[in-house]
Formats: structure tokens, sequence, C-alpha cells
């Protein structure tokens, strides 16, 4: 049992607002509000009483409870409630889930990003379901005149065992709604978890596999126009007319206008991310009449000058130079290698790296590269705005809900409380949903409109848009003495506009003689988060690059890596290593134990890889085999350490899906350039993993322990790509330094 | 401007558009069928997948001109309460994560269990490949058409 202060907000535990009929709560989204399955319509209760801002019991023991953060397939929508539930100590079966809308006051961090739901909000829920408990126990005690300490609950039932008397929670909700919020709670042991640990469906699953109106491109509204943007055809071009002769006369056209993204001054935050800052939009009646007029439209542009402008990270401000130009792929590749040849900023530094490699008597050096990729969420882009002088109310999917509405609030000259933001389901956030700008765009063409709009952005401009996982590189050095002990190691990694190097992180600490130094190239391409942001490079270069080391060395790159570990174990170099290296040791060591890694068959060919990134540790093996002649994934065996898991299958289908994505990414994902054109917008050109192509099977263990949960969005994308590249070795006989991997477009490569 | 005459999940409804409107806007548009999804409008990624005539078709590219009296069934009408044997074994197996796609890939699922009750890996993986799932559920996917072969009213 822990006893933990109740410390947030204090305006999170309103009291008893009342409330009769079907439990709609305050401010609730019409698209979250769709019929409770038909066995919950049969008990709605005549009246809900809220405990709090996470949870309200109904009159006959139905429980609702909020789920705070944006949904986007993570599933924190169920996890999250789980973790309440738990606490409260109810049946799962007697709970409806409801998205929370933004609500500074009631609820934490209400983000996608990271992989930081569960781990940050952990003890909040938890606080949320034991207070509500704590305060139904209280209210019990008074009910029946005995002392707290000998109420137990189970269930959603109160029991005084010495008096043999029950009563239902439902039956004591609005009592309890009264007794004030307990200056501490006693959370629960973590080994009498009921629900916690458990594979509870999905919430929404019922609502997704019937075609409910979940998502943001699902909003409707009486008298709701639609709105799409026509942005510049290249980087380094600005808007600079449009001619709508032949646009306004086309049926349905409503309107056809120039918006300003941000004003002249502005000082970015770092999710104001906006490429084109000038749009043209067209506005109409439906959405193939605007997609037609979207293809007539004319526009003029012009160069874009060099600029430099002060951005905000978090409170750090940074110079965010933007070039002129139309930039190429083929240029990139030039600028990259230069960069790579001279030195770059040192960001550590142990031992003599120099002297080390001039005694070495075997140096491998390899050079990595990888492309920019484009997020290509399933749902593209989208907003709903309904837009006053006075008010905005804005509908859709995104990742960061309360810094957006900071930025809405300036753009618009809008208190923040007069801004109210729902948030529907996500399809796919993966970092792009983290930004601003098309809040900002909806929220202005509905001003300018007077009406609701539904701004939506094609395929072709949600692909051609910017805000792309940037392009990198990175040279590896490695020196081994006679006794093939590796006895320096230069890391020097670069990216545009970027760079992806993590100086501290493993092997970090394990070698006495270690430097990592980095650069990078400004560009007018924009980028952003994108899953797993530069660890996504990191990893697949580094992991790529031990195996190499590991095979110069004689050695199993599983026993390599962790003979390199247990030098951090025992005798660490330096103090600064962003790793626990028992834990990574022991992601090594339940994957090396259930791929069953000793047992060689010679048609199946093995690759290797672990990292640790957002606080968890994978380790995966990748089997590739040859199917006519084309090297074809079998399997994944995954190995986990991301803490208490509270859902075991929605952690393993999340997992699944990490390493899906970074196998279709390490073969396929790239975007290219010419003349600050992307020569792909659409999934004809821009390819992307499909059914025959990902394993047959995919093995996902987690190491049991008790620390405090930590995520699943990032973790086992990074390292993936590295066992791709890696197995693609011992497959093919050819190192793989250049993603993606298979670029012949002709064939399916893995059929 | 036309009238046209649709048969959709088994009610004639009556919708006056361009007759060049592909199907799918005139689902999610002027009937408020938003189940049926956008993806890329160019039939590559399968999100908009609907039944025209027992067939699964792009509705991306399907003009309501060319439909004619053929019977439409979307995933609304695919069952009354979500218990197409396709549907539970999506429910079943919890396939989903963000769901965007689930439609189209049920809708293509439901076809081709309806022509081929009982089909080999090889023919699964051939038809379900054009049906995009960028979280990366394909295994589930397939597991759950496994279990749906199996039941019997497919």
């Amino acid at each position: 049992m822990t006893l933990v202060k109740t410390t947030y907000n204090r305006r999170s535990f309103l009291k008893s607002s009342v409330l009769a009929g079907g439990g709609i709560m305050l401010g609730f989204s019409w698209l979250a509000s769709c019929k409770p399955t038909p066995e919950q319509i049969m008990k709605m209760p005549k009246e809900w009483f809220k405990l709090n801002g996470y949870l309200k019991i109904g009159d006959n023991g139905l429980v609702t409870i909020m789920s705070p953060n944006p949904e986007g397939g993570q599933n924190v929508k169920t996890s999250m409630p789980m973790i309440v539930a738990e606490e409260l100590d109810i049946d799962w079966k007697e709970v409806i889930v409801e998205q929370a809308p933004l609500d500074t006051d009631a609820f934490t961090r209400q983000f996608i990003g990271g992989s930081q739901a569960i781990r940050r909000s952990w003890e909040p829920l938890r606080m949320a379901g034991a207070a509500a408990r704590h305060m139904l126990r209280q209210a019990a005690s008074q009910t029946w005149q005995v002392p707290i300490e000998e109420i137990t609950t189970e269930a959603g039932v109160l029991h005084h065992k010495d008096s043999d008397r029950s009563i239902g929670y439902g039956e004591l909700a609005s009592a309890a709604a009264q007794i004030p919020v307990p200056e501490e709670i006693e959370l629960k042991d973590i080994n009498d978890f009921k629900i916690i640990g458990t594979s509870c469906k999905n919430v929404d699953g019922l609502k997704i596999v019937t075609g409910k109106p979940l998502f943001g491109f699902d909003t409707d509204r009486e008298g709701m126009l639609i709105a799409m943007i026509v942005h510049p055809p290249a980087f380094g071009l600005k808007l600079k007319s449009v001619d709508d002769s032949a646009v306004r006369n086309m049926p349905g056209i409503k309107d056809i206008f120039t918006i300003k993204v941000f004003n002249d001054g502005y000082e970015k935050a770092f999710f104001d991310t906006r490429t084109f800052n000038e749009l043209a939009v067209i506005v109409g009646n439906s959405t193939w009449e605007v997609m037609n007029a979207k293809k007539a439209l004319k526009i003029e542009c012009e160069p874009i000058e060099s600029t430099t402008e002060t951005r905000d990270r978090f409170g750090n401000k940074w110079e965010q130079h933007t070039p002129a130009g139309l930039e190429s792929t083929t240029d990139h590749h030039t600028q990259m290698e230069e960069m790579a040849a001279n030195s770059g900023e040192v960001r550590r530094k142990d031992g003599d790296p120099e002297a080390a490699f001039k005694r070495a008597v075997k140096i491998v050096e390899s050079t990595f590269t990888a492309p920019f990729l484009a997020h290509n969420c399933m749902e593209p882009m989208n907003f709903f705005a309904d837009v006053t002088d006075e008010k905005a109310e804005l509908i859709g999917p995104l990742q960061k809900p309360e810094l957006t509405e900071q930025t809405l609030s300036v753009r618009l000259g809008l208190p923040i409380e007069n801004i109210d933001i729902q948030m529907t389901r996500l399809g796919g956030g993966y970092g792009r949903r983290s930004y601003a700008h098309w809040l900002v765009e909806a929220a202005l063409i509905s001003q300018k409109m007077n009406a609701p709009i539904k701004l939506i952005y094609t395929r072709e401009d949600d692909m051609t848009d910017g805000i792309y996982r940037p392009a990198y590189h990175a040279k590896f050095r490695a020196g081994l003495d006679s006794e093939n002990n590796l006895i320096a190691f230069h890391v020097k990694a670069g990216g545009i506009p970027e760079s992806p190097l993590a100086a501290n992180r493993f092997p970090a600490g394990t070698i006495d003689n270690y430097l990592a130094e980095d650069w990078t190239i400004d560009s007018n391409l924009t980028v952003g988060s994108f899953r797993a942001p530069r660890s996504n490079f990191m990893a697949s270069s580094e992991q790529s690059f031990l195996d190499e080391v590991a095979e110069a060395a004689g050695k199993d790159p599983i026993d390599f890596r962790l003979e390199l570990l247990d030098r951090a174990i025992k005798n660490p170099v330096g103090e600064n290593n962003d790793y626990e290296a028992g834990r990574y040791a022991g992601v090594l060591n339940l994957v090396k134990e259930k791929s069953n890694w000793g047992n060689k068959d010679s048609n199946v060919y093995r690759g290797v890889s672990a990292y640790f990134c957002h606080n968890s540790y994978a380790a995966q093996v990748l089997d590739m085999v040859i199917n006519n002649g084309q090297p074809m994934v079998q399997k994944v065996t995954c190995a986990l350490d991301c803490g208490i898991i509270i859902n075991p299958d929605a952690a393993t289908n999340l997992a699944e899906g990490g390493i899906v994505d970074g196998i279709g990414n390490a073969l396929y994902g790239e975007l290219t350039f010419k003349d600050g054109v992307p020569e792909k917008n659409n999934f004809d050109t821009y390819r992307m993993i499909r059914m025959s192509e990902v394993p047959r099977e995919i093995d996902v263990h987690f190491v049991q322990n008790d620390i405090d949960p930590t995520g699943l969005g990032e973790p086992t994308f990074p390292p993936i790509f590295a066992a791709v590249a890696n197995a693609l070795y011992k497959a093919t006989g050819r190192r793989h330094y250049r993603q993606p991997f298979i670029t012949d477009k002709t064939t399916l490569a893995l059929s | 401007m036309a009238t046209f005459n649709l048969n959709i999940n088994g009610k004639i409804q009556e919708v006056e558009v361009d007759p060049s409107t592909p199907i799918l806007w005139v689902l999610r548009d002027q009937l408020n069928l938003v189940g049926t999804k956008y993806g890329c409008g160019i039939a590559q990624c399968g999100s908009c997948t609907i039944h025209v005539g027992g067939i699964a078709v792009h509705s991306c590219q399907l003009t309501v001109s060319a439909v004619g009296n053929q019977e439409i069934i979307t995933i609304e009408g695919l069952s009354e309460n979500g218990d197409h044997p396709v549907q539970k074994a999506w429910l079943e197996h919890d396939v989903y994560q963000c769901g965007y796609c689930q439609p189209g890939q049920i809708m293509t699922a439901a076809a081709l269990l309806k022509n081929n009750p009982n089909p080999s890996d090889e023919v699964i993986d051939a038809t379900m490949n054009g049906n995009i799932c960028r979280c990366g559920t394909y295994t589930r996917i397939k597991k759950a058409i496994k279990t749906a072969a199996k039941s019997e009213n497919v």
C-alpha cells in the first residue's frame, strides 16, 4: 500500500453537479457522446454524481470515467480509465468511457508525444480512483456510524464485515460527492491489481467496426462549409497572387481568398512550424465541388528570401535560419558528405580517441544515411472551426491541445477561456498532429466566412506540406586491439536541418576512448517530430554499425553488446550515461532466450538490434528467409522492458505496430525533392508496407517487474531498422547503409 | 447536377449531385454515411472500400453516374448490430489501433470471404494488399480473417 498526498489542483475535484438523465458531461462533444452499448443503455441511471474531474457514478452503480489524453491508436482511452477503475475498485463491466475535452484545471499533460501518457499520468489517475473510493468509504462510515478503517470494498460494493452490511457505490454516490477531498490517499498494492494487467478490450471497438463517426474528418454541423488550401508547389516559394477567375463561378463555390497563418513578428513556439505562411483558400458546399475548384485554381509564386527568426522551445530560444533557394535531394547528399568530412561540434569526449585509434590493430568505419520521411497518417490533416469575434469552438484531431490553444489565443486575439477544443479520435498522430497550423488556418477561415467550416487536406496536400522527419547522416569509426577489445569509438552525426545525435546513449559509458560530434545543414524544408525523433535514425545506424564491429571482433552480436553493458554495470566510463545497463542487458538476454538465438538454421538469416529511448528498453531479433529469390521477413521476436504493463494485449498491439512501421520505413520509406518540389505526393509513388510484406509472426515478450510504467508508442520503432539491415546482411552478403533498403519499385521485394 | 436514386444498405436514397462525383463523397457529404473513409483519392489505400453488387470497390474512383441501380453496401450496412462474422472477429482480436483504415479492411475481408470462404495465406495477402494500415495491425487483420472464415454464416 502506498500513501500519496493529493497534490494536484483542487478544482479537479469539483463537487457533485447532480446531472439528470443520460450522463452528458459539461461541454461535451457530440462525437464522443455516441450511444453506449445496448447493455449500457438498459442500465442508464436516473442521476449521475461527479466525484472528481475523472469520474462520475450513477445512482445504479454505473461509472463514467473520462479519458483525459487524446487517443490516436495507442489505446490510452482504454488503459487510462483502467487505472482509475482499478483504484476505485469497480467491475470493469460497469464502466463507460468518455473522451475528456481539453481542461487544464482538471487534467495534466493532455498530450500525445514522447510516449509519456501512462508514465506521467500513472499517479494522477490512481489518485483519482483512490480518492473517490475513499470518499465512498467515508460516506459508508458516516451512514453506518462505524470507523472508516472497518469499511472494505469489492468491485463496486462497500462492506462492513463485522455487522454484515453491504451497499453498492451507486446508492452512496450522492453522499460520497459531498465528502471533502482527502489530504492523503492510500493506493493499492500492485500485487492486488485486478484490472491492471488484464487485456480489457478497446473501448471504441464496436464504434470502429461499425463505422460510427469518430474522427475529425467525420465532423458534421448544420450550415458547415468545406474549406481547402492551395499552397505553393515547391519549398522555397511563397504565394504571390491568386487567379480565381476560372473558379469563382464553379458550382458550390462560396469564396476564394488568401490567409496569412501567422502575423509578421510572431515568435513561433516549437509546434508552430509552418512552411507556407500565405495560403490560398477555397470554400464551398461539398468536398467534391471544392476539390474540383482546387484543381482549377491558378496561383503565382515567387522565391522566398532567406530569413532568420527567433523561435521558442519551451522557454529556450533558438535562431532558425531558413535559406532561400530550391533544394534537391542530390544536392543534399553532396552537402552532407562535405559536412561529414569536416569536424563537427564535439558533444562528448572520453579518454584520448585519436591516440587509441593510432594503436588499434583493426579499424571499422562506415557511413549511414536516411532520407526525409512523410508521416502519412491515414487520416489526412483536418479541423473543424466555428469562430466569431468573441469565441472559438474547434473540433478535430490534435496531439497538443494545451499548446495549440495558446497559439490560437494569440493569433485570434481571444482569451483562452473563450476557446473550446474538443479532441476527436486521431486517425494516426505520429508527431505530425502536434502542430498548430491547420487549427489556425481553420479558425481564420471560419472567421472570414462567419460560418462553421471543416478544413480538410487532400492526401497530396498532406504529403507535400512539410514538417517531415529530417534527412540524416552518420559516420562511425571503431578501433579494436589485438585481443579484439573495443578501445576506441567515434560517431559523427548530422542532419538536414537537425542533428540526430544523443551523445550519452549506449555505447557511451562502455568504451574508454569515445568521441561524439555533430553538425547541421539549414534548409527551407520544414521538419518536425516523427515517431521517436532522432532515435529513429541513430538506433538504425548505431545498431547496424555495432553488428559490423562485432563481426570484425569475431564475436556474437548479442554477446558483444552484453560484454559492453557488463562494463557499464561494473565500471562505467563517465557519469552521464543515459541508460540503465542492467535493464538494457535484461532485454537482450530475454530476446536471446525467446528467439532461440543459438539455433542455427541455415535458411534463416537473423539480425539483432536493441535500443533505449522514451524510458523503455527494446531488443529485437528479426528472421529473414529467401522466397523465390527475394528476402522476406518471416518473424520478429521482441523483448520489452516498460515496467508495469497496464493492458498486455493492447501493449502487444502497439509494440507490433512500431515493428511493422519500422520495417516499412526501413525498406521503402523515402521522400525526395527536385528543385524544391516533393517528388512523391500520394501512395502510388510513396511506398507503404502492405499485408504481404509484414512478418508472418511477431512475438512480443515483456520483462516482468514492479517498475512504474513507461511508454510504448515509440520504443519498438527505432531498433527494428537495424534488425532489418543486419538480417539483410546475412541474407544477401551485403551491408545496407542507405535507407530505404529496397528501391526497386516494380517488384514487391518481400513476397 | 442530376438526380440519382441509389440503393444503399437496403434503402433507396435520392441525391442530387454532379454525375462525376465519386460515390465516396455522395456517401459522406450527401448521406452522412461517414464510415467509408478518404485516405488517398486514387484507389491506392483501400480506406474507401464499399460493396457494389457484392464486389469490393474503391468508392473514391467510382462515380455516382456509374452505379446505376446496383446494390451498395457500406460499413454501416454490413450488419444490424456489428455482428457480421468479420466484425465479430475484429472485436475478438481487438485488431485496431487508430481505427481509420478498419472499415475499409473489414469491407475487403467480408467480400473476400463471401467469394472464398476458406482463403489461403497467399490469397489473403494478395486481396488485402490493397488496404494500407499505417499503424501496422496487419498480423491481427490476418488472424481475424481466419477466425471469421471458421465461423458459419460468412
